[in-house]
C-alpha cells in the first residue's frame, strides 16, 4: 500500500493521458486505485487496449496479469473499442417481466449482432445491461445515454434503423 | 460549524423558504428526468418570469417523489396536489398550473395527495423526497439535517450513540438483517488505530432502485448516517461504493460531499471537535459479487471482487486488514431520524423483531410503479393492491419476487403474510434489499427461475465449485425444461442440486442462488411438469411454446 512516484512515460502525446497520470496522482499512485484509473481510461479512450493496460500496470507498478485479470473480471470494463453509437437494453427483473427479452430480439434483428458485439461497419454497439434502476419505467432502453422509458418495439425500431442507415443521427 | 451554526443557517434559510407564497416542486431524479422532468422545469420557471411572479412562486427542483408510473411528477404548494403525467409536451397544461397557484388544481392532471399510494406511507428514510432540492446542502440544513450529527458529537459519548442504534432494533437493510447495532458495538470494540466506514451503495439486484434513489434524492441524509457511524466506531476515513451505472446519484454524491466538506460537517475537526471524518467514493465496475462485504472490500482496495470465507469478519479484519464497518446505503439513512426522534420512537414503528420501516421498489405487473417505504408488517395485499393500485388489464395476480437473485417467489395464498424479515424467510424468500417485482398471470416461473439462474451463473465469481458448476447445472437443466426437453427426473435433481448449492457455496450469491428455483418448485410446480410431460410452455414465453409469445400483444 506504499505510494510510489511515476515515472513511466504516458505511450503517445494524446492529451488524455494526462486525465489517466491525474486520476493516478490523485491516488498517489496507489494499488487501490486501479479500478479507479481504468473507470479513466475508459471514459476518456472508450476502452480499455493493450497499450492501456500495460501503461497503468507499469505507472501503478502492477504485474499486467493482475491489471489484466480486473480489466476483465468486471462487466463495466470493455476491452473492444465501441460502436459510434450505443445501445443498452436493461435486462433487470422488472424490465424482463415487462418484455425486454422481445425488444432484445427486435434489436438483434435489425442491427444483426447479439449483445455484447459491435456491427461490422462499426456504427452501433449493442449492450445487455443487468439493471439500470429504471425498474418502474420499464421495459428501458439507453440510446447513447438518453434513457427512453416505456419502450415499444417500434420506436426501438426506428432509432435503431436511422443509426444504421444515416451517418448522421 | 457547532451546532448554534447550524442552527443559524437552517433559520436562515426557512425564512427566506418562507418569502415565497408559493411553490412549484419538480422531481428531478432519474426515473422523472428520463421522461424529460427538467424541461418541464425549464417551462415553468419561464411561465413564472413571464407572469412576473418570481417573488412569490418558487419552482424547485426536488428528488423523487415516488409515484414512477405516473411521471413526471410536480407538486404544487400551499394547494399540496401532486400533477401527474405533465411531459414538456403539455406546454398548456403548465401554463395552466401556474394561472391556478391560488385557485383550483387543473383537474384532468391533478392528482390527490390523499390515495394510498401517498396516505398510507410511513416515511422515515424518505421523509425529504421531493421536498428538499438534493442539490443544496442549505435545503437539507433546513430540514433538520447534519443536526442530529453534530448533536452527537457535543453531547453524546460513542458508547451512548452504540446503545440508541442498538435499542432501536434497527437491522440491516441490505436483505439479511443482521442487527446494526450488535454490528456497530462489533466495531467499536475491535482494536485498532485505523478504522473504516464503508456504505454499500453496489445496489446489483435486478429490480430494485431504493439506493439509487435515496442517492439521487437526499445525499446528505446517507453522509450524515456515516459519519455518526463512524463517530459510534472511532473511524476517520470512509468509503462509499456506488454503482458505475447510477451516474446521477455519483454526480448528487460527490455535490454533496463538497457542500458538506466546505461547512465542516465533513473532514477534519467535525463541529469543532476532535473527531474528523473523510469520505471517498469509490465505483463499481459491474459485478453483481461485489454487494457481498468481503467481495466489496477487494474492490474497493483494486483488487478482484472475490469473496474471502469469514472469519475474520470485517468488524475485526475487513478494508486493509482494519477494523470496518459496512452498512448498506438505507441502513445509513435511517441512523439520523433514530437519533434525532430516539430509539423508542423508532422501535414503535414495525414488528417485534423487525422494526421500523422498509422501502420498496414496487415494479413489474402492478398499476403504481415506483419507490414507496411502509412499516414493517404490512400486508402484502395491501403493498400490492392498495398502494400498489392492483394489476393493470384486470389480469390476475400470480406472484411477488422479493429479494432479488437471492430470493423467491411468493404465491397467491400468502397475500395476507406480513412483510418482515421473519415471515420472508419462512415462505422462502427473503426480505433483501426492497425489489418488488410483480408477476401477473401471463408470466411463467419456470422462465423466470430460468432468468435469474442465468444472471447467478454469469455473476458467479468462479472462486468455489459448487457456485461455479452449480449454478451452471442448474441453468442448464432450466433451460432444457424451457425447450420442452426436460424430463420428469430433473425436478429431483434441481431440488438436490440446490440444496447442495446452498449448503456448500463459499459467499452469500451461491448460498442464496437456489432460492428463485426452489420457491418455484416448491409452489409452481405443476407449471414445471406442464413444460415437460406437454413440451409447451401455457404461457408462451419460453422456446418450447406452441403459442406465438405473448409479449408480443402487451
Amino acid at each position: 500500500m506504499q505510494a510510489y512516484p511515476s515515472s513511466v512515460p504516458p505511450p503517445s502525446s494524446d492529451k488524455r493521458w494526462k486525465l489517466v497520470e491525474g486520476t493516478m496522482r490523485r491516488h498517489g499512485h496507489k494499488t487501490a486505485s486501479l479500478i479507479e484509473v481504468l473507470h479513466t481510461v475508459q471514459e476518456s479512450f472508450g476502452f480499455l487496449d493493450e497499450t492501456s493496460l500495460r501503461f497503468v500496470a507499469s505507472s501503478l507498478r502492477l504485474p499486467l496479469s493482475r491489471v489484466f485479470g480486473v480489466a476483465t473480471f468486471y462487466h463495466y470494463f470493455s476491452l473492444k473499442p465501441p460502436g459510434k453509437h450505443t445501445c443498452v437494453i436493461c435486462m433487470g427483473t422488472g424490465c424482463y417481466v415487462k418484455g425486454a427479452e422481445n425488444l432484445m430480439k427486435v434489436i438483434e434483428e435489425i442491427a444483426s449482432v447479439k449483445a455484447g458485439e459491435t456491427t461490422s461497419d462499426g456504427k452501433v454497439s449493442v449492450v445487455a445491461a443487468r439493471c439500470i434502476g429504471s425498474c418502474s419505467l420499464a421495459p428501458a432502453v439507453v440510446f447513447d445515454g438518453e434513457v427512453i422509458p416505456k419502450a415499444q418495439p417500434d420506436a426501438v425500431r426506428d432509432r435503431l434503423r436511422r443509426w444504421l442507415n444515416h451517418d448522421a443521427g | 460549524m457547532t451546532l448554534d451554526e447550524l442552527q443559524e443557517i437552517a433559520e436562515k434559510e426557512r425564512e427566506e423558504q418562507k418569502r415565497t407564497s408559493c411553490q412549484i416542486k419538480v422531481s428531478v431524479a432519474a426515473g422523472c428526468l428520463s421522461l424529460h422532468s427538467d424541461r418541464v422545469f425549464e417551462i415553468l420557471q419561464s411561465e413564472v418570469v413571464k407572469r412576473g411572479l418570481t417573488g412569490s412562486c418558487k419552482v424547485k427542483a426536488v428528488g423523487c417523489m415516488g409515484l414512477c408510473a405516473a411521471g413526471p411528477l410536480i407538486r404544487t404548494e400551499p394547494q399540496h396536489t401532486y400533477y401527474r403525467g405533465l411531459s414538456p409536451e403539455n406546454s398548456e397544461v403548465l401554463s395552466a398550473v401556474v394561472d391556478n397557484l391560488d385557485g383550483k388544481p387543473v383537474p384532468e392532471f391533478a392528482l390527490s395527495p390523499d390515495i394510498p399510494f401517498f396516505a398510507e406511507q410511513k416515511r422515515v428514510v424518505l421523509e425529504n423526497f421531493g421536498e428538499i432540492d438534493p442539490e443544496r446542502i442549505e435545503d437539507c440544513i433546513a430540514a433538520g439535517g447534519y443536526e442530529a450529527l453534530l448533536t452527537c458529537i457535543s453531547n453524546r459519548s460513542r458508547d451512548d450513540v452504540v446503545q440508541e442504534i442498538t435499542r432501536s432494533g434497527l437491522r440491516g437493510r441490505g436483505g439479511a438483517g443482521y442487527p446494526t447495532g450488535l454490528k456497530w458495538s462489533m466495531v467499536a470494540k475491535a482494536p485498532g488505530e485505523q478504522k473504516y466506514v464503508i456504505c454499500n451503495a453496489d445496489e446489483g439486484d435486478p429490480g430494485a432502485f431504493m439506493d439509487r434513489s435515496v442517492l439521487e434524492s437526499d445525499p446528505h441524509r446517507v453522509l450524515e448516517g456515516m459519519a455518526i457511524a463512524a463517530y459510534a466506531v472511532g473511524a476517520n476515513k470512509g468509503y462509499i461504493y456506488c454503482r458505475a451505472e447510477y451516474p446521477l446519484a455519483v454526480k448528487r454524491l460527490k455535490v454533496a460531499i463538497r457542500q458538506a466538506e466546505r461547512l465542516g460537517l465533513l473532514g477534519k475537526k467535525i463541529g469543532e471537535s476532535d473527531f474528523g471524518f473523510e469520505i471517498e467514493i469509490r465505483l463499481g465496475a459491474g459485478a453483481f459479487v461485489c454487494g457481498e462485504e468481503t467481495a466489496l472490500i477487494a474492490s474497493v482496495e483494486g483488487n478482484r471482487g472475490v469473496p474471502i470465507p469469514r472469519p475474520p469478519y470485517p468488524a475485526y479484519s475487513g478494508l486493509n486488514h482494519c477494523p470496518t464497518l459496512l452498512n448498506n446505503v438505507e441502513t445509513f439513512a435511517n441512523i439520523p431520524p433514530i437519533m434525532q426522534k430516539g430509539a423508542d420512537w423508532f422501535a414503535s414503528i414495525g414488528t417485534e423483531k423487525s422494526k421500523g420501516t422498509k422501502v420498496f421498489a414496487l415494479v413489474g405487473d402492478v398499476v403504481n410503479t415506483g419507490l414507496l417505504e411502509v412499516p414493517m408488517g404490512i400486508k402484502l395485499r395491501d403493498l400490492v393492491y392498495r398502494l400498489g393500485g392492483g394489476i393493470p388489464g384486470n389480469r390476475k395476480f400470480k406472484a411477488v419476487q422479493t429479494g432479488g437473485p437471492s430470493g423467491g417467489c411468493i404465491p397467491e395464498q400468502f397475500l395476507d403474510m406480513s412483510v418482515d424479515y421473519e415471515s420472508l424467510t419462512s415462505v422462502g424468500s427473503i426480505m433483501g434489499s426492497g425489489g418488488m417485482i410483480v408477476m401477473d398471470e401471463t408470466a411463467c416461473m419456470v422462465d423466470v427461475a430460468k432468468f435469474f439462474m442465468d444472471f447467478t451463473r454469469d455473476e458467479s465469481c468462479g472462486k468455489c465449485t459448487p457456485c461455479r458448476i452449480g449454478t451452471t447445472h442448474l441453468h442448464g437443466l432450466l433451460e432444457r425444461i424451457c425447450n420442452g426437453q426436460g424430463r420428469m427426473e430433473d425436478l429431483s435433481t434441481l431440488e438436490r442440486l440446490g440444496v447442495m448449492v446452498k449448503r456448500t457455496a463459499l459467499c452469500g450469491l451461491g448460498q442464496t442462488a437456489p432460492n428463485p428455483v426452489s420457491s418455484t418448485l416448491r409452489y409452481f410446480r405443476n407449471e414445471y411438469i406442464e413444460h415437460i410431460q406437454n413440451k409447451t410452455c401455457a404461457q408462451g414465453r419460453c422456446a418450447c411454446s406452441k403459442v406465438p409469445a405473448a409479449m408480443a400483444e402487451r
